[in-house]
């Protein structure tokens, strides 16, 4: 198999992980069972090595203005140790990717999906004016991810960080198992727990220390099987299945990270005219009221006329129903409205219902 | 390593076959429980239903991946495992015992030849 390895790739292979090629990286896809790993993470902790995910450092005078210009949601907001979820759009208003933006002393992280790394950077490097440097880190920094309402206890064995202090999307720089880490309050399962962002040769000790600590708890490690139904039971988006350069974020359910009012961006005009037209289709939740398991590309029918199409879909284990996202004709999108997924060729019943899927218990 | 019995017969689509006088026992290969992952429900035929060798009989779905099952024999189906619609990962934990899933009687046992046996189907998976 072809692909870039991890700085954890022996600790995957030791793990018993089966490992695939995805976004030019060998990546753990699972390590035994994943409803069991989803099951881990929903119930106690589980440890994710996402590494692959990019992350590209802007600095300089102009680093405000220019991130300002390039995503949807709006940086000046932020503080100092503060993130935000956002996105990139094209001038037509379909995504680019969607990103995370942290906001340092002196700089900006974006972070953006493996997937899109290149094309991500080629664009930000384009639109860069004289007074920002662009340095992208992706290669030599590795990302753990700590999910589940027994993670914080389990972190902060590892740190003198207060933990506490750290709410919902804001970060620390501090030290985990004696490494220099970003402490960040995020994640992509609906959980409690945090995401490390860790030098590569940091990345084995860190791993270890957590396994180690979180052993009371059961920790186990998660591929990127169970980090996909966790985070469709959430309603996330996924770039390349529920969002893509041909959908905006308003019919993505993503108004509410795109700030028209917050002065001029790229897509911003696109954003405002489909507004104007009034949206024609939206991204919605919906469970199948029969066995079955909804995926990418089910189309959705209501008699003999085609609604739209699924965009993800799995075997939920928190719900044990099957459950999808898809973009329905608007008029088919409120809560409560049922109609039929075409699954290889049989009709099943399907609904809309409200999102989160999941609503964590604590 | 996937386990595969030297006393079945494979299909190059990763079912076995276990012949009992006129009678073949079908089921999925440990490589392809493996490959699939966590199976979440069969969908398989009803006692009585005919099928040549080669027809799609069922499917099974995984939390990943969904995939179609292909009747390597000829013939009708004479039992299938109920134990399976309460059970699916049984053809996780136990794919040449507790996990089969259809007994075929068959019409045309001369088809077998045409079947892999364990090293040829160990060399197919390599």
């Amino acid at each position: 198999m072809e692909g870039k390895q991890t700085a954890l790739y022996e600790k995957h292979v030791a793990a018993g992980a089966k490992l695939v090629p995805f976004a030019g990286y060998l990546m753990p896809i699972q390590y035994h069972s994943i409803t069991a790993e989803h099951q881990k993470v929903r119930e106690s902790v589980g440890i994710f090595d996402v590494s692959h995910m990019g992350e590209i450092w802007i600095k300089g005078d102009g680093a405000l203005e220019f991130i300002n210009k390039i995503t949807v949601n709006n940086p000046a907001k932020l503080q100092v140790n503060q993130a935000q979820y956002s996105a990139m759009l094209y001038e037509n208003g379909g995504f680019i990717d969607d990103l995370i933006v942290y906001r340092f002393e002196d700089r900006f992280m974006l972070v953006v999906n493996a997937a899109n790394h290149a094309k991500d950077l080629a664009w930000i490097e384009k639109h860069a004016p004289s007074n920002v440097t662009i340095d992208d880190a992706s290669h030599r920094m590795s990302l753990l991810a700590v999910q589940g309402r027994n993670a914080p206890a389990v972190i902060q064995k590892l740190t003198d960080t207060n933990l506490d202090d750290i709410k919902f999307y804001w970060f620390r720089e501090g030290e985990v198992a004696g490494q220099r880490a970003v402490i960040s309050a995020t994640g992509y399962t609906g959980e409690a727990g945090f995401e490390l962002y860790i030098d590569n040769e940091s990345a084995p000790a860190v791993w270890d220390a957590v396994m180690e600590a979180g052993a009371e708890f059961g920790i186990e490690p998660i591929g990127l099987g169970a980090r996909d139904t966790l985070r469709l039971e959430m309603k996330f988006a996924l770039y390349g299945n529920d969002i893509d350069d041909e959908h905006n974020p308003l019919e993505a359910g993503l108004g509410w990270i795109t700030k028209v009012n917050k002065g001029e961006f790229i897509g911003r005009e696109a954003v405002l005219a489909a507004k104007e037209k009034g949206l024609s289709r939206k991204l919605i939740g919906f469970e199948v009221e029969e066995k079955a398991i909804p995926r990418h590309g089910y189309e959705c029918y209501q008699g003999d006329t085609k609604i739209g199409d699924v965009t993800s879909g799995a075997w939920s284990p928190s719900l044990d129903k099957g459950l999808g996202l898809a973009y329905l004709a608007k008029e088919f999108t409120a809560v409560g409205t049922k109609f039929e997924l075409d699954i290889r060729g049989k009709r099943k019943p399907a609904r809309v219902v409200e999102t989160p899927f999941y609503k964590r218990p604590y | 390593m996937a386990s595969i019995p030297q006393d079945l017969k494979y299909t190059e689509e990763h079912e076995w076959v276990r012949v009992e006088g006129d009678t073949a026992t079908i089921g999925v290969t440990d490589f392809a429980q493996g490959e699939l992952g966590d199976v979440v429900f069969l969908e398989l035929p009803e006692t009585g239903d005919e099928f040549k060798q080669g027809d799609s009989f069922g499917s099974i779905e995984a939390v990943k991946t969904v995939a179609d099952l292909y009747s390597p024999l000829s013939g009708t189906v004479a039992e299938i495992n109920e134990t399976l619609e309460d059970a699916p990962e049984t053809v996780n934990d136990s794919p040449y015992e507790d996990g089969w899933l259809i007994k075929l009687k068959l019409s045309d046992p001369g088809e077998l030849d045409a079947l892999m046996d364990a090293e040829a189907y160990a060399k197919h998976i390599e």
